[in-house]
């Protein structure tokens, strides 16, 4: 088990690692100098000169690679030339934001999803199945900011329920806040509660027709019961691999939600920054991103492994 | 015993019509798809209105007889926006797929062929494509090299590389311990060969159901970035683009997002019913488990 | 009153038919063998008693267990039935546990539930019922889990869950046909031992006759969902009156015709094995020690002449397959040489192995897996034409594939038909077609006849050794059951853990084994000659 988890982070940090590499070349190829675009057009060549030596610009690549990556592992991110802060601050500032957010979303959607795909493997081919699951086909369909457009409409321009759009921060106290993000929330839960629900089912249904489902039959436990004992508890494997690929789609959802409800959090900062083409915002933030995937996918093994003792074993 | 399998996974092409049109969900989303396809196809000789004609006199107009959908914000005709954009976003959803299968399922082929270190690099090498969140991805890359469909695809593509290279890697790590591939390598056969004569028509089926998947993930997220001002670029439209146009405007004419959102909506549940039902049709195991 | 009583049972499953007017009966305390090949219905007859049928199922006709009409109860009645009163052990042991719960919460959890008793007397009741399986506390606590344990461990399991609750009927659907004869063996001890002391019913469930006759009083034979026989077993399987017992009975133990091999056909041998020895990588133990290599094959040397037919008989995971990968060059040893003609093969490049690998071909055990479904069978059976210098012409490579065909007894017709289109044993033959169309010298033959019928497995017998006798091609007859190695080979090599421990002439090693693992082999098999015997005396 240890070895296990030792394993899975080194995996992790080689991943970082390479991801790093990736996010600075990327960055490194682009057209446009970060001076010029700071200083405008009409700086002269000296400010320029002065400034890139400042930046750190005119270092070789490799040196600037250690210094960027060596920087992040302090916390020190570097600064926003559009925002002239400091991109820690920033995304601090943000992910108060954005976090809950994903967080509530993700909550929803597994609180959702998960009952519902039992409720329909148990009633196979009856009407409840039928039912949930066509909605849950239909669900997968909606691209969640139509989604967000259709519930702005219903219930914040048609039933002034919600605001549309915004958000008050969290100084207003806990409500205001939370408000502001009921239906950000829903509208990133729902489709993917959908695709939840599916995998539920279907995990389950294959679980159902396993030999030791019989096996417990025989022993005369109830059907609703070897549903509860027996499969429940297996099926969960796949629905955690599912559950771990869904939060980097939910963190990638928030870029597109939020900018949908004006929501000052990570995503909306990334797509700002991205067409200011302030970079080094761009960088921080996408790894931060990529840092918490590859964290998100340990920590889904770590759950296999709980859920299954023949994981637990490989050590 | 009654356990052995009563049905083999092949019995000719006339079973699997027959078989595939008796099925609830390949008949309406296959029938669905051919619908759109047909839709987008005509839009090149044909579409109700010119949206290539401007009319602010008709701007926003409801849905009436004369436009079914309504009109937009430059009075154009609101169905025949959506023939036209449905041309784009089918484009970029299918050679997105395309580039994912034509990377994606020779590596991953190669790599359950060869095993060993070359299949280790290669599954973490999926592994951290999979560690950047796609549309993140995407926003970076065609913000980066400027926004428009190609540059759309390329970024969908890349994100279809590694699941169908992992798609392909399981379909084929699963057939190479079977016998009839242990017989072909005791007539000869090179580690190719085999994978062209064996592996690949045996793992054609799992491919297929994961392409439609695939492409209808690829509508979605051409949506996504069009909807974000990155993908199709005027002139061209695409339903993400109607969606983008229509956004500022939803107060006073709700119809202008109702309508693109659900021809996407439509055409996404057709290609997943479609998905659905060939994997009911083509894969027997399933086909016990529903 | 019987216990169990079965009067005119329909089962449908769909449009189906799977049961026809099944009658049978079982008293208090009696063991009844049901004996039928695939499709008889057998399995599906337990299920029917257990109320365990798939949905779309239908049952007619009279099923009566100790007074309750089974057909007709509520299912709160069947829950209180099954596990407590009718307990039940399945074929495949390594599916049949729920991996993630240890085997104390899988063997308390029925005690729970029927005798209602608090977690701490179930848990003793359960220790108590694993112990008396064998499988001890101190090497199986509660506390394993599934993975932990081997196949016959895991079978141990299951019937202490099935016997927990001291049912009165006990229903063994092939208990031991996913484990080695010593294992059969072993696990059929038990279940007679248990049957004993606890005067529980048994209904046994088998396709091998040997194993019913020396565990049933009485025996039902089934075929296509009826009773065809039934009676007394060593009058039944004695007198064979019924046509059907007969064929069984005969195809059971059936020796093919031989001419049997002029000795020193030739002085060089064709297959020479010399100090082969294969290791994998094994599992690391900790994070710094080195993983330790397992030993697969430990030193292996024999010859094989032509015209020859070897047997390598041995217990499960004791390497013969791996050995015999490494024969055909589908794996490398990890030290030792392998010559085919005097060729070393093991450091061959693929290419430069052509001309040998015509010379040897492969059938393998599982019909069904031996295939390409998507490819026609002329396409399947050329396919070894691969290895010819110069590659055939259509109408060459038809021609050759007729005539293989032909040597195995199907027809040209069946040229153009798809694998699914055909018999188990017609695909053994297809199989065996395929591995001729080269002319090799060397046929290896990994379990060939294990997944058929006994009366597909006796002409399947016929064939081999007819094409060994018309052809002259040697065989490696890789088995586990001592009755094929008896019905075809001249010379048998007993292997154990890698190495093989024990060689000779077929008939005396069978007959009178040295080694301890030979003995032990020898002694689990069944026989229906000597089970048959042993009856005799019983009742004398």
């Amino acid at each position: 088990m240890t070895l296990f988890l030792l394993k899975r982070i080194a995996i992790g940090l080689v991943t970082l690692l390479v991801a790093s590499m990736i996010v600075f070349s990327v960055m490194e190829i682009l057209p446009g100098d970060p001076a010029r675009l700071m200083l405008g057009m009409n700086a002269t060549p000296e400010a320029l000169d002065a400034l890139r030596e400042q930046m750190g610009l005119n270092a070789p690549v490799v040196e600037r690679y250690i210094s960027w990556a060596g920087g992040m592992l302090t916390g020190d991110f570097g600064r926003s030339f559009t925002y002239r802060a400091p991109v820690i601050d920033l995304i601090a500032e943000r992910a108060v934001v954005s976090v809950p957010l994903a967080l509530i979303a993700l909550t929803l959607s597994t609180a959702i999803a998960i009952p519902v795909g039992i409720f329909a493997a148990a009633r196979r081919g009856k009407l409840g199945d039928t039912v949930s699951m066509g909605t849950a086909q239909i669900g997968v369909a909606i691209p969640n900011f139509w989604f967000a457009l259709l519930l702005i409409y219903v219930f914040a321009v048609w039933l002034r329920l919600v605001p549309a759009g915004g958000f008050p921060g969290w100084s207003g106290g806990v409500w205001p806040g939370l408000k502001a993000l009921i239906l950000p929330s829903i509208a990133l839960a729902l489709p993917q509660a959908a695709i939840l629900a599916r995998v539920t089912r279907s995990a389950m249904l294959e679980v159902l027709g396993e030999d030791y489902i019989r096996t417990a039959r025989a022993k005369g436990m109830p059907r609703r019961k070897v549903l509860w004992r027996h499969a429940l508890r297996n099926a969960m494997i796949p629905v955690l691999t599912i559950l771990g690929l869904q939060f980097a789609f939910l963190l990638a959802g928030t870029i597109i939600i939020e900018n949908v409800f004006y929501i000052p959090g990570l995503g909306r900062l990334v797509f700002q920054a991205i067409t200011q083409r302030d970079l080094i915002v761009v960088e921080g933030v996408i790894m931060l991103l990529v840092a918490s995937v590859i964290l998100v996918n340990i920590l889904v093994d770590v759950a296999y492994a709980l859920v299954d003792p023949r994981l637990r074993a490989r050590s | 015993m009654s356990t052995e399998p009563t049905s083999p996974p092949v019995e000719g092409a006339a079973h699997f019509v027959r078989a595939a049109f008796s099925n609830v969900s390949f008949v309406t989303g296959f029938a669905t798809t051919v619908l759109i396809a047909a839709m987008a196809l005509v839009s090149f000789m044909w579409t109700p209105y010119d949206i290539t004609l401007i009319s602010i006199a008709d701007k926003q107009l409801t849905p009436s007889v004369q436009h079914l959908f309504g009109t937009d914000h430059f009075g154009r005709d609101i169905l025949s926006m959506i023939m036209v954009g449905a041309r784009n976003s089918i484009a970029v959803a299918f050679v997105a797929v395309g580039i994912g299968i034509g990377v994606g399922v020779p590596l991953g082929c190669w790599a359950a062929a060869r095993g060993g270190w070359i299949d280790e690099v290669l599954m973490r090498f999926n592994d951290l494509v999979f560690a950047f969140p796609a549309l993140l991805s995407a926003i970076m890359i065609t913000a980066i090299f400027g926004p428009g469909a190609v540059n759309a695809i390329i970024a969908i593509g890349i994100f279809n590389v590694p699941v169908f290279a992992r798609v392909a890697r399981a379909g084929a790590m699963a057939l190479w311990p079977r016998e009839y591939i242990l017989a072909a390598r005791a007539s000869g056969k090179s580690a190719t060969l085999i994978t062209i004569e064996h592996i690949l028509p045996n793992i054609a089926s799992i491919l297929l159901v994961q392409a439609t998947i695939q492409f209808a993930l690829g509508i979605l997220a051409e949506a996504g970035l069009s909807y974000l001002g990155l993908g199709a670029q005027p002139p061209m439209t695409s339903w993400g683009r109607m969606l983008f146009d229509a956004q500022t405007r939803m107060m006073g004419a709700p119809h202008l997002a109702i309508f693109p959102g659900l021809a996407i909506v439509v055409t996404v549940l057709g290609l997943n019913l479609l998905g659905d039902g060939l994997r009911d049709v083509l894969d027997p195991r399933l086909r016990r488990a529903r | 009153m019987s216990l169990l009583e079965i009067e005119k049972l329909d089962l449908s499953i769909g449009k189906f038919e799977i049961l026809k007017g099944v009658d049978l009966t079982i008293e208090q305390g009696e063991v009844l063998g049901l004996v039928g090949e695939s499709g008889s219905g057998k399995s599906m007859t337990a299920l029917t008693l257990m109320r365990l049928l798939p949905d779309l199922a239908h049952a007619s006709g009279r099923v009566t267990f100790d007074g309750v009409d089974i057909l007709g109860a509520p299912e709160a009645a069947m829950n209180r039935l099954r596990g407590n009163e009718i307990g039940m052990v399945f074929q495949e042991p390594m599916t049949a546990l729920n991996p993630v719960k240890t085997i104390g919460e899988q063997v308390a959890e029925g005690i729970r539930w029927h005798a209602g008793v608090n977690r701490k007397d179930a848990d003793d009741r359960a220790r108590a019922m694993l112990d008396r399986v064998g499988l001890p506390e101190s090497k199986f606590p509660l506390s394993r889990y599934p993975h932990e344990l081997s196949g016959g461990q895991r079978q141990r399991v299951v019937i202490a869950i099935a016997c927990a609750l001291e049912p009165k009927l006990l229903v063994a659907d092939e208990p031991t046909t996913a484990l080695d004869v010593v294992l059969q063996a072993q696990i059929l001890d038990l279940l007679r031992d248990l049957v004993d002391e606890r005067k529980m019913g048994l209904l046994l469930i088998s396709h091998d006759l040997a194993v019913v006759a020396d565990m049933a009083e009485r025996v039902t034979i089934m075929r296509h969902g009826e009773v065809m026989d039934s009676g007394e077993t060593g009058r039944i399987l004695t007198e064979k009156a019924h046509p059907y017992t007969r064929q069984l009975a005969e195809a059971s133990t059936h020796v093919p015709e031989r001419t049997p091999l002029a000795d020193g056909r030739s002085e060089r041998p064709l297959l020479e094995v010399r100090d082969v020895t294969r290791d994998y990588a094994g599992r690391r133990r900790s994070l710094f020690s080195k993983p330790e290599p397992f030993r697969a094959v430990s030193g292996v040397s024999f010859a094989l002449h032509e015209g020859q037919s070897m047997a390598l008989v041995g217990r499960s995971g004791c390497g013969k397959s791996t050995l015999a990968r490494m024969i055909l060059a589908l794996d490398r040893p990890t030290s030792g040489s392998i010559r085919l003609f005097g060729d070393e093969l093991t450091t061959k490049s693929e290419n430069d192995l052509r001309p040998a690998r015509r010379n040897m071909q492969v059938v393998f055990q599982d019909p069904y897996g031996s295939f390409n479904p998507r490819h026609k069978v002329e396409r399947l059976v050329a396919e070894p034409l691969h290895l010819l210098e110069t590659q055939p012409s259509r109408s060459e490579r038809r021609e050759r594939v007729a005539q293989a065909l032909a040597e195995v007894g199907l027809s040209a017709g069946d040229m153009d038909k798809y694998p699914h289109e055909f018999s188990g044993g017609q695909r053994q033959r297809l199989s065996i077609a395929r591995a001729l169309i080269t002319r090799p010298k060397l046929i290896v033959a990994d379990e060939p006849v294990s997944a058929l019928d006994v009366s597909i497995r006796a002409q399947i017998l016929d064939l081999f050794a007819d094409l060994n006798s018309r052809l002259g091609v040697a065989y490696l007859f890789i088995t586990h059951d001592l009755m094929v190695a008896r019905a075809i080979t001249d010379q048998v090599m007993v292997m154990h853990e890698g190495e093989i421990v024990e060689r000779g002439n077929t008939a005396s090693v069978l007959d009178n084994p040295q080694s301890e693992a030979g003995k032990m082999l020898v002694a689990a098999s069944p026989d229906l000659e000597r089970a048959l015997e042993r009856r005799r005396f019983a009742r004398v």
